[in-house]
């Protein structure tokens, strides 16, 4: 015989709104996999705007995400492992990018890196152009994907704990050698699940990247700004893409849990 | 190589200073929060005291607060190895890595250190679990893998904090055993609770509490005769001492005690000391006759409570016995008696 525990706690009425919660949640889904048009569903994709835009979309987002690894990986450990004034109010300014509306973001950027930004004029003297290139495409998708990875990463960090990395050190290894052998595959699973949640973030920017990088084909039009430019002209061909989206969605949402679930 | 300490930790109300000789095993023995594990985070550089000095083999580690500039060594660069009371085996590395970690953070190469962790293995007896994961590990085996990870590191100084306080009591007296073996012409400083494991794996004893030494000196005699009410309540061991003759302790005076003899067994004519807690000691007025208990005549000399129990004490022996059984005997101070031992109850160790 198994026991089966009781409910505590959850009264009878708040499965209405969950359900319709989770209704609210799904069933524009459903639309958009009951409006593709299946018959036609290749050849949209295949059109030459459509490879384009997702091509430099996967280049791109693949491209921030190594970025956030490599400037993320660094500030998770300085904010999960070191104490310092202002940290408090440094996590919070850098974690900004969260709940900042991307084009908000992306003017910023573009008062940062444009012609006449902040170090525009340095970049400018070196020859080299940010503003409405495919660089400016990456740094608007790492700008808004950053957060995911450090908060992602800095949570496992914290879990981790240090108790495994004090070990190391009395057995004579040094503070390198800690982070690579010890520190670095204990929290495996949760930079794993951070870069993907920064290259999903990275592969659905619109905001910061049609504001700082414009839209222009093969260059710096990426998957979501050919949609909404389809939109209007080939409403089927935008509901294609748009599946495509909700595809790569599902799968990161699954590897991401994955990770999480083997912390 | 000769450790010095000497540090103040005001927050944690920790001051006190030591010494230890090269090759001896130190006991810290003392209630929780005494500053046992101040000493260890101090000693192994993971926490700077306010005041204090800290040197090994004539090397400074730690330096605050004294003439010299202040100084500190970071743990990696210390030779100080810390063996916990969790045994903290790095889950993603197999057991053979595990202990190859300290070897390859010096620098030895791959197959070098592999074979160095073999060795270690082999040492503590659980060669053939090599290329297991941690996680599939009993307790009593991830301790050993511990006590060879913090072997292999080549340590001039090793740290154990109460290694065997998180162990099943059926897996300790084998750890013990191992233990004893390893450290033996070590320099350790040990954290534990138990007596047993001051007295068996130490050669001096230093108790702590409150933040400061309380007693100190030989384990046997500290263990025997404690001076602190700390020791008096987990020590007050019994030991006589005398040769292993015939399967049982001959004493000085002609006595003959039969007890359990740990591993490795006694050879004839080796000195050794049957040990005994004072719970194990039944009182009798007379001879028990044609039993197989070792029964020993005493002169009782005090008597005193004892956490709910009366403790009888004699010359060089206790007994703990119920109030009810106190009265019952109507004992006294100089009152002739019988300590009665089951054979089974006494362990016979070399000394």
């Amino acid at each position: 015989m198994t026991g089966q525990p009781v409910r505590v706690g959850v009264p009878t009425w708040i499965f209405f709104p969950a359900v319709a919660g989770a209704a609210f949640v799904l069933l524009p889904l459903v639309a958009i996999v009951l409006r593709t048009p299946w018959s036609r569903f290749f050849d949209l994709l295949g059109s030459q705007a459509s490879q384009e835009a997702l091509l430099l979309s996967l280049r791109t987002s693949g491209t921030s995400t190594l970025l956030c690894i490599a400037f993320g990986v660094p500030m998770a450990l300085v904010l999960a492992r070191t104490s310092f004034r202002g940290q408090g109010i440094l996590r919070s300014l850098v974690l900004l990018p969260l709940v900042l509306p991307p084009v908000v973001g992306g003017i910023a950027l573009l008062y940062t890196f444009g012609r006449r930004g902040l170090l525009g004029e340095t970049f400018e003297v070196l020859g080299i152009q940010v503003a409405f290139s495919t660089t400016a495409v990456v740094l608007a998708q790492t700008f808004v994907a950053m957060p995911f990875l450090v908060v992602s990463l800095e949570g496992a960090l914290r879990t981790a704990g240090q108790k495994y990395e004090v070990v190391a050190a009395t057995l004579g290894a040094g503070p390198t050698t800690v982070f690579r052998r010890v520190t670095l595959p204990l929290v495996l699973p949760g930079l794993a699940s951070g870069a993907v949640l920064a290259f999903a973030r990275s592969l659905g920017e619109f905001g910061a990247t049609i504001t700082f990088a414009g839209s222009l084909q093969g260059v710096t039009r990426t998957l979501p700004l050919e949609i909404y430019l389809l939109r209007e002209t080939d409403a089927q061909a935008a509901v294609a893409l748009s599946l495509v989206l909700v595809v790569v969605a599902v799968l990161v949402i699954g590897f991401a849990r994955q990770g999480k679930a083997s912390l | 190589m000769t450790f010095e300490y000497e540090a103040t930790v005001a927050d944690r109300g920790v001051d006190l200073a030591f010494d230890i000789a090269p090759g001896e095993t130190v006991a810290l023995l003392g209630p929780n929060g005494a500053g046992k594990s101040t000493v260890l985070a101090v000693t192994a550089g993971l926490l700077r005291p306010d005041v204090g000095r800290v040197t090994l083999d004539g090397r400074p580690l730690t330096v605050r607060g004294h003439r010299e500039r202040d100084l500190h060594v970071p743990p990696h660069d210390r030779q100080v190895s810390l063996l916990a009371q969790e045994p903290l085996l790095f889950p993603h590395l197999s057991v053979l890595d595990n202990v190859a970690f300290g070897p390859r953070s010096r620098g030895d190469s791959r197959s070098g250190s592999r074979a160095a962790a073999d060795q270690w293995l082999r040492e503590v007896g659980i060669e053939e679990l090599a290329d297991r994961r941690p996680a599939q590990l009993s307790g009593g085996q991830a301790q050993r893998a511990a006590v060879a990870r913090a072997l292999a590191a080549d340590p001039k100084l090793l740290l154990l904090d109460e290694p065997m306080a998180a162990l099943d009591v059926a897996v300790t007296p084998a750890l013990r055993q191992t233990l004893r073996r390893v450290l033996a012409e070590r320099t350790v400083v040990l954290v534990t609770h138990d007596a047993l494991d001051a007295l068996l794996l130490a050669d001096r004893v230093i108790v702590i509490d409150g933040g400061e030494i309380v007693d100190q000196g030989d384990s046997s005699e500290v263990l025997a005769r404690p001076r602190s009410r700390f020791t008096a309540q987990i020590a007050g061991l019994n030991m006589i001492p005398g040769t292993w003759r015939d399967h049982a302790v001959l004493t000085a005076a002609g006595m003959r005690v039969e007890g359990h003899p740990g591993d490795p067994q006694p050879h004839e004519g080796d000195p050794v000391v049957a040990v005994f807690p004072p719970s194990a000691v039944s009182v009798f007025l007379d001879a028990p006759g044609g039993s197989p208990r070792n029964a020993l005549e005493v002169t009782i000399t005090h008597l005193e409570p004892h956490g709910g129990q009366i403790r009888v004490r004699t010359a060089e022996l206790s007994a703990e016995i119920t109030a009810q059984a106190a009265a019952e005997l109507d004992l006294a101070p100089g009152s002739r008696a019988f300590f009665v031992i089951k054979a089974t109850e006494i362990a016979v160790y070399g000394t």
